[in-house]
Protein backbone atom coordinates (compact mmCIF):
# COMPACT_ATOMS: atom_id res chain seq x y z
CA UNK A 1 0.00 0.00 0.00
CA UNK A 2 1.20 3.15 -0.91
CA UNK A 3 1.46 6.26 1.81
CA UNK A 4 -0.41 8.47 1.59
CA UNK A 5 0.46 11.74 1.17
CA UNK A 6 -1.47 15.14 2.99
CA UNK A 7 -3.68 17.28 0.45
CA UNK A 8 -3.06 20.35 2.77
CA UNK A 9 -0.13 20.58 5.29
CA UNK A 10 1.24 23.23 6.58
CA UNK A 11 4.88 23.70 8.64
CA UNK A 12 5.35 26.07 11.69
CA UNK A 13 3.11 28.28 9.84
CA UNK A 14 3.14 31.88 11.06
CA UNK A 15 2.00 35.68 11.19
CA UNK A 16 3.18 38.56 12.52
CA UNK A 17 1.29 41.90 12.34
CA UNK A 18 3.37 44.80 13.80
CA UNK A 19 4.29 43.53 17.48
CA UNK A 20 1.31 40.55 17.43
CA UNK A 21 1.85 36.99 16.93
CA UNK A 22 -1.71 36.60 15.79
CA UNK A 23 -0.91 32.93 14.64
CA UNK A 24 2.73 30.68 15.16
CA UNK A 25 3.72 27.16 14.88
CA UNK A 26 0.71 25.98 13.30
CA UNK A 27 0.94 22.29 11.83
CA UNK A 28 -1.61 20.68 10.13
CA UNK A 29 -1.88 17.54 8.12
CA UNK A 30 -4.87 16.80 6.19
CA UNK A 31 -6.14 14.06 3.99
CA UNK A 32 -8.09 13.86 1.14
CA UNK A 33 -11.56 13.01 2.34
CA UNK A 34 -11.38 13.95 6.10
CA UNK A 35 -13.25 16.09 7.54
CA UNK A 36 -10.80 18.03 10.28
CA UNK A 37 -12.21 20.55 12.85
CA UNK A 38 -10.46 23.82 14.13
CA UNK A 39 -12.06 25.32 16.59
CA UNK A 40 -11.29 27.97 19.60
CA UNK A 41 -11.99 30.93 21.65
CA UNK A 42 -13.12 34.41 19.90
CA UNK A 43 -10.17 35.93 18.55
CA UNK A 44 -7.76 32.86 18.67
CA UNK A 45 -6.78 33.56 15.08
CA UNK A 46 -9.27 30.78 12.99
CA UNK A 47 -9.81 33.10 10.41
CA UNK A 48 -6.39 34.31 9.93
CA UNK A 49 -5.01 30.68 9.27
CA UNK A 50 -7.79 30.49 6.42
CA UNK A 51 -6.69 33.69 5.49
CA UNK A 52 -3.08 32.14 5.46
CA UNK A 53 -3.98 29.14 3.87
CA UNK A 54 -5.53 30.73 0.86
CA UNK A 55 -3.15 33.37 0.29
CA UNK A 56 -4.98 36.40 1.54
CA UNK A 57 -1.64 37.18 4.26
CA UNK A 58 1.38 36.33 3.51
CA UNK A 59 2.97 34.22 5.76
CA UNK A 60 5.31 35.91 8.26
CA UNK A 61 7.25 32.06 8.75
CA UNK A 62 6.60 28.38 8.29
CA UNK A 63 5.37 26.97 5.27
CA UNK A 64 2.14 25.97 3.32
CA UNK A 65 1.97 23.03 1.01
CA UNK A 66 -0.93 21.91 -1.36
CA UNK A 67 -0.79 18.32 -2.50
CA UNK A 68 3.19 18.41 -1.84
CA UNK A 69 3.62 21.55 -3.89
CA UNK A 70 4.88 24.84 -1.65
CA UNK A 71 2.46 27.80 -1.94
CA UNK A 72 4.72 30.92 -0.01
CA UNK A 73 4.48 33.74 -2.19
CA UNK A 74 1.82 32.76 -4.32
CA UNK A 75 -1.72 34.71 -5.37
CA UNK A 76 -4.64 34.10 -3.97
CA UNK A 77 -5.81 33.28 -7.33
CA UNK A 78 -2.83 30.80 -7.74
CA UNK A 79 -4.07 29.30 -4.51
CA UNK A 80 -7.47 28.45 -5.87
CA UNK A 81 -6.20 27.63 -9.02
CA UNK A 82 -3.59 24.72 -7.07
CA UNK A 83 -7.14 23.20 -5.47
CA UNK A 84 -7.64 25.17 -2.45
CA UNK A 85 -11.15 26.76 -1.32
CA UNK A 86 -13.22 28.31 0.90
CA UNK A 87 -16.30 30.17 2.33
CA UNK A 88 -16.89 33.12 4.12
CA UNK A 89 -17.83 33.87 8.30
CA UNK A 90 -20.14 36.38 6.65
CA UNK A 91 -21.56 35.63 3.44
CA UNK A 92 -20.23 37.43 0.58
CA UNK A 93 -21.93 35.98 -2.22
CA UNK A 94 -21.70 38.43 -5.67
CA UNK A 95 -24.89 39.84 -4.64
CA UNK A 96 -26.07 41.60 -7.80
CA UNK A 97 -25.18 38.61 -9.85
CA UNK A 98 -27.78 35.44 -10.60
CA UNK A 99 -27.38 32.12 -8.46
CA UNK A 100 -26.19 30.28 -11.42
CA UNK A 101 -23.86 33.13 -12.39
CA UNK A 102 -22.27 32.66 -8.68
CA UNK A 103 -21.79 29.43 -9.57
CA UNK A 104 -20.33 29.97 -13.29
CA UNK A 105 -17.66 33.01 -12.20
CA UNK A 106 -15.87 30.12 -10.21
CA UNK A 107 -15.95 27.72 -13.21
CA UNK A 108 -13.15 30.02 -15.03
CA UNK A 109 -10.40 27.74 -15.31
CA UNK A 110 -12.06 25.44 -17.10
CA UNK A 111 -13.21 27.60 -19.90
CA UNK A 112 -10.73 27.82 -22.56
CA UNK A 113 -12.67 29.75 -24.67
CA UNK A 114 -10.71 33.47 -25.65
CA UNK A 115 -11.85 36.49 -25.55
CA UNK A 116 -12.12 37.39 -29.15
CA UNK A 117 -14.93 34.09 -29.04
CA UNK A 118 -16.72 35.48 -26.81
CA UNK A 119 -17.36 38.69 -28.15
CA UNK A 120 -17.90 37.24 -31.81
CA UNK A 121 -20.09 34.11 -30.19
CA UNK A 122 -18.03 31.34 -32.25
CA UNK A 123 -19.15 27.72 -31.66
CA UNK A 124 -16.38 26.80 -28.71
CA UNK A 125 -18.02 29.53 -26.95
CA UNK A 126 -21.02 28.02 -27.27
CA UNK A 127 -20.32 24.93 -26.89
CA UNK A 128 -18.15 25.74 -23.58
CA UNK A 129 -21.36 27.93 -22.25
CA UNK A 130 -23.12 24.95 -22.50
CA UNK A 131 -21.14 22.66 -20.60
CA UNK A 132 -20.68 25.19 -17.87
CA UNK A 133 -24.42 25.78 -17.56
CA UNK A 134 -25.00 21.92 -17.37
CA UNK A 135 -22.25 21.61 -14.91
CA UNK A 136 -23.43 24.28 -12.95
CA UNK A 137 -27.05 23.03 -13.05
CA UNK A 138 -25.67 19.63 -11.50
CA UNK A 139 -23.95 21.27 -9.16
CA UNK A 140 -27.08 23.26 -7.72
CA UNK A 141 -29.08 20.39 -7.67
CA UNK A 142 -27.21 18.95 -5.17
CA UNK A 143 -27.82 22.10 -2.79
CA UNK A 144 -31.73 21.89 -4.07
CA UNK A 145 -31.43 25.31 -5.87
CA UNK A 146 -31.37 24.59 -9.85
CA UNK A 147 -35.21 25.91 -9.35
CA UNK A 148 -33.66 29.27 -8.42
CA UNK A 149 -30.78 29.28 -10.99
CA UNK A 150 -31.82 32.40 -12.33
CA UNK A 151 -32.93 34.78 -8.83
CA UNK A 152 -30.54 37.31 -7.68
CA UNK A 153 -27.97 35.69 -4.92
CA UNK A 154 -28.92 38.68 -2.71
CA UNK A 155 -33.04 37.02 -3.55
CA UNK A 156 -32.39 33.84 -1.50
CA UNK A 157 -32.97 33.38 2.27
CA UNK A 158 -30.37 32.93 4.41
CA UNK A 159 -29.49 29.45 4.63
CA UNK A 160 -29.79 29.24 0.74
CA UNK A 161 -27.33 31.74 0.64
CA UNK A 162 -24.75 29.64 3.15
CA UNK A 163 -25.50 26.92 0.32
CA UNK A 164 -24.69 28.59 -2.81
CA UNK A 165 -21.43 29.79 -1.38
CA UNK A 166 -20.47 26.02 -0.88
CA UNK A 167 -21.63 25.03 -4.37
CA UNK A 168 -19.50 28.74 -5.86
CA UNK A 169 -16.35 26.98 -3.79
CA UNK A 170 -16.91 23.27 -4.70
CA UNK A 171 -17.20 24.99 -8.83
CA UNK A 172 -13.54 25.64 -8.49
CA UNK A 173 -12.59 22.43 -8.42
CA UNK A 174 -10.81 21.96 -5.67
CA UNK A 175 -8.70 19.67 -3.32
CA UNK A 176 -9.45 21.21 -0.36
CA UNK A 177 -12.49 23.18 1.11
CA UNK A 178 -12.26 25.80 4.21
CA UNK A 179 -15.71 26.58 5.79
CA UNK A 180 -15.89 29.39 7.90
CA UNK A 181 -18.29 28.95 9.90
CA UNK A 182 -21.40 27.98 7.84
CA UNK A 183 -23.37 26.92 10.57
CA UNK A 184 -23.11 30.47 11.75
CA UNK A 185 -26.55 31.98 12.27
CA UNK A 186 -28.47 28.87 11.06
CA UNK A 187 -31.53 27.45 12.52
CA UNK A 188 -31.78 23.93 13.72
CA UNK A 189 -33.45 22.88 10.71
CA UNK A 190 -30.89 24.84 8.64
CA UNK A 191 -28.03 23.26 10.33
CA UNK A 192 -29.31 20.07 9.74
CA UNK A 193 -29.40 20.68 6.58
CA UNK A 194 -26.26 21.38 6.50
CA UNK A 195 -24.76 18.91 7.72
CA UNK A 196 -26.41 16.38 5.49
CA UNK A 197 -24.83 19.15 2.43
CA UNK A 198 -20.95 18.52 4.09
CA UNK A 199 -21.52 14.85 3.95
CA UNK A 200 -22.74 14.50 0.65
CA UNK A 201 -20.14 17.15 -0.74
CA UNK A 202 -17.42 14.50 0.61
CA UNK A 203 -18.99 11.39 -0.82
CA UNK A 204 -19.16 12.78 -4.08
CA UNK A 205 -16.50 14.82 -4.13
CA UNK A 206 -14.11 13.31 -2.03
CA UNK A 207 -12.39 16.10 -0.85
CA UNK A 208 -10.62 17.43 2.22
CA UNK A 209 -13.11 20.20 4.20
CA UNK A 210 -10.98 21.62 6.97
CA UNK A 211 -13.97 23.46 9.25
CA UNK A 212 -14.36 26.38 11.39
CA UNK A 213 -17.54 26.21 13.90
CA UNK A 214 -18.30 27.37 16.86
CA UNK A 215 -21.65 24.65 16.87
CA UNK A 216 -20.19 22.11 19.06
CA UNK A 217 -22.60 19.49 18.76
CA UNK A 218 -22.16 19.79 14.64
CA UNK A 219 -18.37 19.79 15.04
CA UNK A 220 -18.50 16.84 17.92
CA UNK A 221 -20.66 15.51 15.05
CA UNK A 222 -19.13 14.80 12.03
CA UNK A 223 -15.62 15.92 12.35
CA UNK A 224 -12.72 12.84 12.14
CA UNK A 225 -10.32 14.82 13.59
CA UNK A 226 -10.21 18.30 15.86
CA UNK A 227 -7.44 20.74 16.27
CA UNK A 228 -7.97 23.36 18.98
CA UNK A 229 -6.16 26.74 18.91
CA UNK A 230 -6.09 29.53 21.41
CA UNK A 231 -3.82 32.92 21.13
CA UNK A 232 -3.00 31.85 17.96
CA UNK A 233 -1.10 28.83 19.72
CA UNK A 234 -2.44 24.68 18.72
CA UNK A 235 -3.42 23.66 22.24
CA UNK A 236 -4.78 20.59 21.48
CA UNK A 237 -5.19 17.90 18.66
CA UNK A 238 -6.72 14.51 18.37
CA UNK A 239 -10.29 13.01 18.01
CA UNK A 240 -13.62 14.57 19.55
CA UNK A 241 -14.10 12.92 22.13
CA UNK A 242 -10.77 13.47 23.21
CA UNK A 243 -10.94 17.12 23.05
CA UNK A 244 -14.10 17.23 24.53
CA UNK A 245 -12.47 15.94 27.59
CA UNK A 246 -9.24 17.99 28.04
CA UNK A 247 -8.62 20.38 30.35
CA UNK A 248 -6.63 22.58 28.77
CA UNK A 249 -9.97 23.16 26.23
CA UNK A 250 -12.30 23.32 28.86
CA UNK A 251 -10.19 26.01 30.35
CA UNK A 252 -8.96 28.13 26.99
CA UNK A 253 -13.30 28.30 26.39
CA UNK A 254 -14.40 28.79 30.27
CA UNK A 255 -11.61 30.35 32.03
CA UNK A 256 -10.02 28.75 35.00
CA UNK B 1 -41.09 68.37 -39.80
CA UNK B 2 -37.87 68.43 -41.51
CA UNK B 3 -36.21 70.33 -38.81
CA UNK B 4 -37.40 67.75 -36.20
CA UNK B 5 -36.26 64.95 -38.01
CA UNK B 6 -32.42 66.57 -38.57
CA UNK B 7 -32.43 67.38 -34.98
CA UNK B 8 -33.30 63.63 -34.28
CA UNK B 9 -30.60 62.62 -36.62
CA UNK B 10 -27.45 64.79 -35.22
CA UNK B 11 -29.06 63.80 -32.02
CA UNK B 12 -28.86 60.15 -32.49
CA UNK B 13 -25.74 60.53 -34.14
CA UNK B 14 -24.18 62.82 -31.17
CA UNK B 15 -25.54 60.10 -28.60
CA UNK B 16 -24.40 57.13 -30.50
CA UNK B 17 -20.57 58.80 -29.61
CA UNK B 18 -21.47 59.52 -26.39
CA UNK B 19 -22.50 56.42 -25.32
CA UNK B 20 -19.73 54.56 -26.25
CA UNK B 21 -17.22 56.94 -24.68
CA UNK B 22 -19.81 56.95 -21.74
CA UNK B 23 -19.51 52.84 -21.73
CA UNK B 24 -15.47 53.49 -21.17
CA UNK B 25 -16.21 55.55 -17.96
CA UNK B 26 -18.59 53.43 -16.68
CA UNK B 27 -17.22 50.36 -17.12
CA UNK B 28 -13.90 51.63 -15.23
CA UNK B 29 -15.92 53.16 -12.69
CA UNK B 30 -17.88 49.86 -11.79
CA UNK B 31 -14.63 48.27 -11.53
CA UNK B 32 -12.20 50.17 -9.67
CA UNK B 33 -14.58 52.76 -8.62
CA UNK B 34 -12.56 55.32 -10.62
CA UNK B 35 -13.25 58.20 -12.28
CA UNK B 36 -10.41 57.76 -15.31
CA UNK B 37 -10.32 61.23 -16.75
CA UNK B 38 -8.15 60.38 -18.98
CA UNK B 39 -10.54 58.44 -20.40
CA UNK B 40 -11.79 61.08 -22.72
CA UNK B 41 -8.06 61.43 -23.90
CA UNK B 42 -8.39 58.33 -25.45
CA UNK B 43 -10.53 59.18 -28.10
CA UNK B 44 -8.13 61.83 -29.31
CA UNK B 45 -5.83 58.97 -29.41
CA UNK B 46 -7.96 57.38 -31.62
CA UNK B 47 -8.07 60.54 -33.54
CA UNK B 48 -4.40 60.47 -34.44
CA UNK B 49 -4.58 57.10 -35.37
CA UNK B 50 -6.76 57.70 -37.29
CA UNK B 51 -4.79 60.70 -38.93
CA UNK B 52 -1.82 58.60 -40.07
CA UNK B 53 -3.09 55.39 -40.72
CA UNK B 54 -6.51 56.40 -42.59
CA UNK B 55 -4.50 57.56 -45.61
CA UNK B 56 -2.09 54.44 -45.71
CA UNK B 57 -5.04 52.41 -45.99
CA UNK B 58 -6.78 54.85 -49.05
CA UNK B 59 -3.54 54.11 -50.55
CA UNK B 60 -3.71 50.21 -50.30
CA UNK B 61 -6.57 50.40 -52.44
CA UNK B 62 -8.72 49.11 -48.69
CA UNK B 63 -11.63 51.74 -47.41
CA UNK B 64 -10.39 54.23 -45.17
CA UNK B 65 -12.46 52.97 -41.99
CA UNK B 66 -10.91 49.81 -41.74
CA UNK B 67 -8.26 52.04 -39.80
CA UNK B 68 -10.37 51.80 -37.07
CA UNK B 69 -8.90 48.30 -35.98
CA UNK B 70 -5.34 49.85 -35.58
CA UNK B 71 -7.51 52.73 -33.95
CA UNK B 72 -8.86 50.35 -31.46
CA UNK B 73 -5.73 48.27 -30.89
CA UNK B 74 -3.37 51.14 -30.03
CA UNK B 75 -6.38 53.08 -27.73
CA UNK B 76 -6.32 49.91 -26.12
CA UNK B 77 -2.72 49.26 -25.72
CA UNK B 78 -2.73 52.97 -24.51
CA UNK B 79 -5.59 52.57 -21.96
CA UNK B 80 -3.75 49.17 -20.78
CA UNK B 81 -0.42 50.99 -20.39
CA UNK B 82 -2.07 53.36 -18.45
CA UNK B 83 -3.75 50.98 -15.85
CA UNK B 84 -0.57 49.35 -15.61
CA UNK B 85 1.77 52.52 -15.26
CA UNK B 86 0.09 54.96 -13.50
CA UNK B 87 -2.89 53.07 -11.88
CA UNK B 88 -2.19 49.68 -10.39
CA UNK B 89 0.50 51.71 -8.45
CA UNK B 90 -1.46 53.93 -6.87
CA UNK B 91 -3.98 51.91 -6.08
CA UNK B 92 -1.96 49.70 -3.92
CA UNK B 93 -0.58 52.62 -2.26
CA UNK B 94 -2.90 55.31 -2.38
CA UNK B 95 -6.73 56.09 -1.55
CA UNK B 96 -9.48 56.56 -4.27
CA UNK B 97 -8.44 60.37 -4.10
CA UNK B 98 -4.75 59.62 -5.18
CA UNK B 99 -5.75 57.54 -7.92
CA UNK B 100 -8.40 60.10 -8.92
CA UNK B 101 -5.95 62.91 -9.27
CA UNK B 102 -3.45 60.42 -11.13
CA UNK B 103 -6.32 60.44 -13.80
CA UNK B 104 -6.11 64.34 -14.17
CA UNK B 105 -2.73 64.07 -14.63
CA UNK B 106 -2.57 61.32 -17.13
CA UNK B 107 -4.84 63.26 -18.95
CA UNK B 108 -3.05 66.33 -18.99
CA UNK B 109 0.36 63.98 -19.65
CA UNK B 110 -1.86 62.75 -22.76
CA UNK B 111 -2.77 65.85 -24.29
CA UNK B 112 0.63 67.85 -23.75
CA UNK B 113 2.35 64.60 -24.98
CA UNK B 114 0.31 65.59 -28.50
CA UNK B 115 1.70 68.75 -28.50
CA UNK B 116 4.76 68.19 -28.00
CA UNK B 117 5.23 65.69 -30.67
CA UNK B 118 5.80 67.24 -34.24
CA UNK B 119 3.52 65.18 -36.36
CA UNK B 120 0.57 66.09 -33.95
CA UNK B 121 1.25 68.93 -32.34
CA UNK B 122 -1.40 71.79 -31.05
CA UNK B 123 -3.02 72.41 -34.72
CA UNK B 124 -5.76 70.77 -35.93
CA UNK B 125 -4.86 67.95 -38.37
CA UNK B 126 -7.41 67.62 -40.61
CA UNK B 127 -8.19 63.48 -41.58
CA UNK B 128 -9.04 62.40 -45.09
CA UNK B 129 -12.92 61.65 -45.65
CA UNK B 130 -13.61 58.38 -44.60
CA UNK B 131 -17.08 57.84 -45.30
CA UNK B 132 -18.30 60.21 -47.90
CA UNK B 133 -20.84 63.12 -47.79
CA UNK B 134 -23.89 61.10 -49.43
CA UNK B 135 -26.98 60.15 -47.68
CA UNK B 136 -30.34 59.72 -48.27
CA UNK B 137 -33.64 61.97 -47.73
CA UNK B 138 -36.68 61.20 -45.37
CA UNK B 139 -39.49 63.82 -45.25
CA UNK B 140 -37.31 66.29 -46.43
CA UNK B 141 -34.30 66.04 -43.67
CA UNK B 142 -31.22 64.76 -45.33
CA UNK B 143 -29.65 61.52 -43.50
CA UNK B 144 -26.38 60.76 -44.30
CA UNK B 145 -24.99 57.23 -44.46
CA UNK B 146 -22.08 58.24 -41.82
CA UNK B 147 -25.35 58.82 -39.68
CA UNK B 148 -26.52 55.52 -40.20
CA UNK B 149 -23.28 53.89 -39.95
CA UNK B 150 -22.58 55.87 -36.54
CA UNK B 151 -25.75 54.55 -35.14
CA UNK B 152 -25.74 50.92 -36.46
CA UNK B 153 -22.42 50.25 -35.49
CA UNK B 154 -22.76 51.61 -31.67
CA UNK B 155 -26.03 49.79 -31.14
CA UNK B 156 -24.18 46.82 -32.46
CA UNK B 157 -21.36 47.02 -29.84
CA UNK B 158 -23.12 48.12 -27.65
CA UNK B 159 -25.18 44.84 -28.01
CA UNK B 160 -21.89 42.80 -28.06
CA UNK B 161 -20.53 44.64 -24.95
CA UNK B 162 -23.57 43.66 -22.94
CA UNK B 163 -24.09 40.58 -23.60
CA UNK B 164 -20.08 39.72 -23.48
CA UNK B 165 -20.36 40.99 -19.86
CA UNK B 166 -23.97 38.93 -19.13
CA UNK B 167 -22.66 35.70 -20.79
CA UNK B 168 -18.89 35.24 -20.72
CA UNK B 169 -15.95 34.34 -18.46
CA UNK B 170 -14.14 37.78 -19.03
CA UNK B 171 -17.74 39.14 -18.05
CA UNK B 172 -18.64 37.18 -15.43
CA UNK B 173 -15.23 37.64 -13.87
CA UNK B 174 -15.60 41.59 -14.09
CA UNK B 175 -19.19 41.75 -12.54
CA UNK B 176 -17.57 39.22 -9.79
CA UNK B 177 -14.52 42.28 -9.16
CA UNK B 178 -16.78 44.93 -9.33
CA UNK B 179 -18.80 43.98 -6.49
CA UNK B 180 -16.51 42.21 -4.11
CA UNK B 181 -12.38 41.67 -5.85
CA UNK B 182 -11.10 39.90 -2.40
CA UNK B 183 -14.13 36.88 -2.65
CA UNK B 184 -13.54 37.24 -6.82
CA UNK B 185 -9.77 36.63 -6.14
CA UNK B 186 -10.80 33.59 -3.90
CA UNK B 187 -13.07 32.17 -6.53
CA UNK B 188 -9.47 32.47 -8.89
CA UNK B 189 -9.89 35.08 -10.85
CA UNK B 190 -7.27 36.77 -11.53
CA UNK B 191 -8.03 40.51 -10.81
CA UNK B 192 -5.62 43.02 -12.22
CA UNK B 193 -5.90 40.69 -15.01
CA UNK B 194 -9.42 41.57 -14.76
CA UNK B 195 -8.81 45.31 -14.64
CA UNK B 196 -6.65 45.63 -17.55
CA UNK B 197 -8.77 43.97 -19.56
CA UNK B 198 -11.72 46.57 -18.62
CA UNK B 199 -9.57 49.33 -19.74
CA UNK B 200 -8.34 47.59 -23.05
CA UNK B 201 -12.05 47.30 -23.83
CA UNK B 202 -12.87 51.06 -22.75
CA UNK B 203 -10.60 52.31 -24.14
CA UNK B 204 -10.63 50.59 -27.55
CA UNK B 205 -14.58 51.61 -27.15
CA UNK B 206 -12.84 55.55 -27.21
CA UNK B 207 -11.39 54.42 -30.74
CA UNK B 208 -14.62 53.22 -32.47
CA UNK B 209 -15.93 56.53 -30.77
CA UNK B 210 -13.24 58.43 -32.40
CA UNK B 211 -13.86 56.66 -35.99
CA UNK B 212 -17.70 57.68 -35.63
CA UNK B 213 -16.67 61.43 -34.87
CA UNK B 214 -13.96 62.44 -37.02
CA UNK B 215 -16.41 60.82 -39.83
CA UNK B 216 -18.93 63.81 -39.18
CA UNK B 217 -15.54 66.06 -37.76
CA UNK B 218 -12.67 65.40 -39.75
CA UNK B 219 -9.89 67.45 -37.37
CA UNK B 220 -7.64 66.10 -34.91
CA UNK B 221 -6.48 68.27 -32.27
CA UNK B 222 -4.87 67.16 -28.82
CA UNK B 223 -7.58 68.59 -26.75
CA UNK B 224 -10.97 67.07 -28.74
CA UNK B 225 -10.82 64.79 -25.74
CA UNK B 226 -11.78 66.85 -23.03
CA UNK B 227 -14.70 68.52 -24.77
CA UNK B 228 -16.07 65.04 -25.47
CA UNK B 229 -14.91 63.14 -22.65
CA UNK B 230 -16.80 65.71 -20.49
CA UNK B 231 -20.12 65.03 -22.47
CA UNK B 232 -19.85 61.45 -22.11
CA UNK B 233 -18.59 61.81 -18.27
CA UNK B 234 -21.96 63.46 -18.47
CA UNK B 235 -24.00 60.84 -19.94
CA UNK B 236 -22.44 58.32 -17.47
CA UNK B 237 -23.32 59.96 -14.56
CA UNK B 238 -26.78 61.13 -15.81
CA UNK B 239 -27.46 57.13 -16.49
CA UNK B 240 -26.16 55.67 -14.04
CA UNK B 241 -22.33 55.49 -13.26
CA UNK B 242 -21.43 51.74 -12.97
CA UNK B 243 -24.45 50.88 -15.15
CA UNK B 244 -23.91 49.91 -18.61
CA UNK B 245 -27.45 50.28 -19.88
CA UNK B 246 -27.36 53.31 -18.18
CA UNK B 247 -24.35 54.70 -20.37
CA UNK B 248 -25.46 53.90 -23.15
CA UNK B 249 -29.15 55.73 -22.12
CA UNK B 250 -27.33 58.35 -20.77
CA UNK B 251 -25.54 59.14 -24.01
CA UNK B 252 -28.75 59.09 -26.25
CA UNK B 253 -30.17 61.42 -23.74
CA UNK B 254 -27.08 64.12 -23.58
CA UNK B 255 -26.79 63.68 -27.92
CA UNK B 256 -30.95 64.66 -27.98
CA UNK B 257 -30.79 67.59 -25.61
CA UNK B 258 -28.22 69.06 -27.29
CA UNK B 259 -29.43 68.60 -30.69
CA UNK B 260 -32.37 69.80 -29.81
CA UNK B 261 -32.01 72.57 -28.29
CA UNK B 262 -29.21 73.83 -30.57
CA UNK B 263 -31.87 73.55 -32.82
CA UNK B 264 -34.88 75.24 -31.36
CA UNK B 265 -33.54 77.47 -28.38
CA UNK B 266 -30.00 78.42 -29.27
CA UNK B 267 -26.90 76.54 -30.24
CA UNK B 268 -24.66 78.58 -27.85
CA UNK B 269 -26.69 77.45 -24.77
CA UNK B 270 -26.71 73.96 -25.94
CA UNK B 271 -24.37 72.88 -23.64
CA UNK B 272 -25.88 75.01 -20.58
CA UNK B 273 -28.80 72.73 -21.49
CA UNK B 274 -26.84 69.56 -20.99
CA UNK B 275 -25.61 70.85 -17.87
CA UNK B 276 -29.61 71.59 -16.43
CA UNK B 277 -30.44 68.06 -17.21
CA UNK B 278 -27.74 66.92 -15.16
CA UNK B 279 -28.41 69.06 -12.02
CA UNK B 280 -32.03 68.23 -12.34
CA UNK B 281 -31.36 64.64 -12.47
CA UNK B 282 -28.81 64.63 -9.70
CA UNK B 283 -31.31 66.70 -7.46
CA UNK B 284 -34.16 64.11 -7.95
CA UNK B 285 -32.33 60.82 -8.46
CA UNK B 286 -28.27 61.36 -7.78
CA UNK B 287 -27.77 57.73 -8.22
CA UNK B 288 -28.41 58.64 -11.73
CA UNK B 289 -31.42 57.33 -13.90
CA UNK B 290 -30.52 53.61 -13.87
CA UNK B 291 -28.21 53.81 -10.88
CA UNK B 292 -28.39 51.47 -8.03
CA UNK B 293 -29.80 52.92 -4.88
CA UNK B 294 -27.00 51.22 -2.50
CA UNK B 295 -28.37 51.92 0.69
CA UNK B 296 -25.89 50.94 3.60
CA UNK B 297 -27.69 48.36 5.26
CA UNK B 298 -28.27 48.91 9.20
Amino acid sequence: MSERKPVLKTERLGITFGGLRAVYDFNIEIYEGELVGLIGPNGAGKTTVFNLLTGVYQPTEGEIYLDGEKMNGKKTHQFVAAGIARTFQNIRLFHQMSVIDNVKVAFGKDIKYRMGAAFFRTPSYWKTEKEITEKAMNLLSIFHLENKANYLASALPYGEQRKLEIARALATDMKVLLLDEPAAGMNPTETAELLECINIIRDRFGVAILLIEHDMSLVMNICERIQVISFGQTIARGLPEEIANNPEVIEAYLGK
Amino acid sequence: MSAFLTALFTGLRLGSIYALVALGYTMVYGIIKLINFAHGDFIMVGGYSLFFVVPIVQRMGMPGWLAVIVAVVICSVIGMATELIAYRPVRKKGTNMTALITAISVSLVLENLAQAIPAMGPNPRVVNSIFGNEGISIAGASLSYVTIITIVVSAVVMVLLFTFTQKSKTGRAMRAVSEDKQAATLMGINVNRTIITTFGIGAGLAGVAALMYLAQYPSVTNTMGSTLGLYAFIAAVLGGIGSLPGAMLGGFVIGIVYSFSSAYISSSLASAFVFLILIIVLLVKPTGILGKNVGEKV
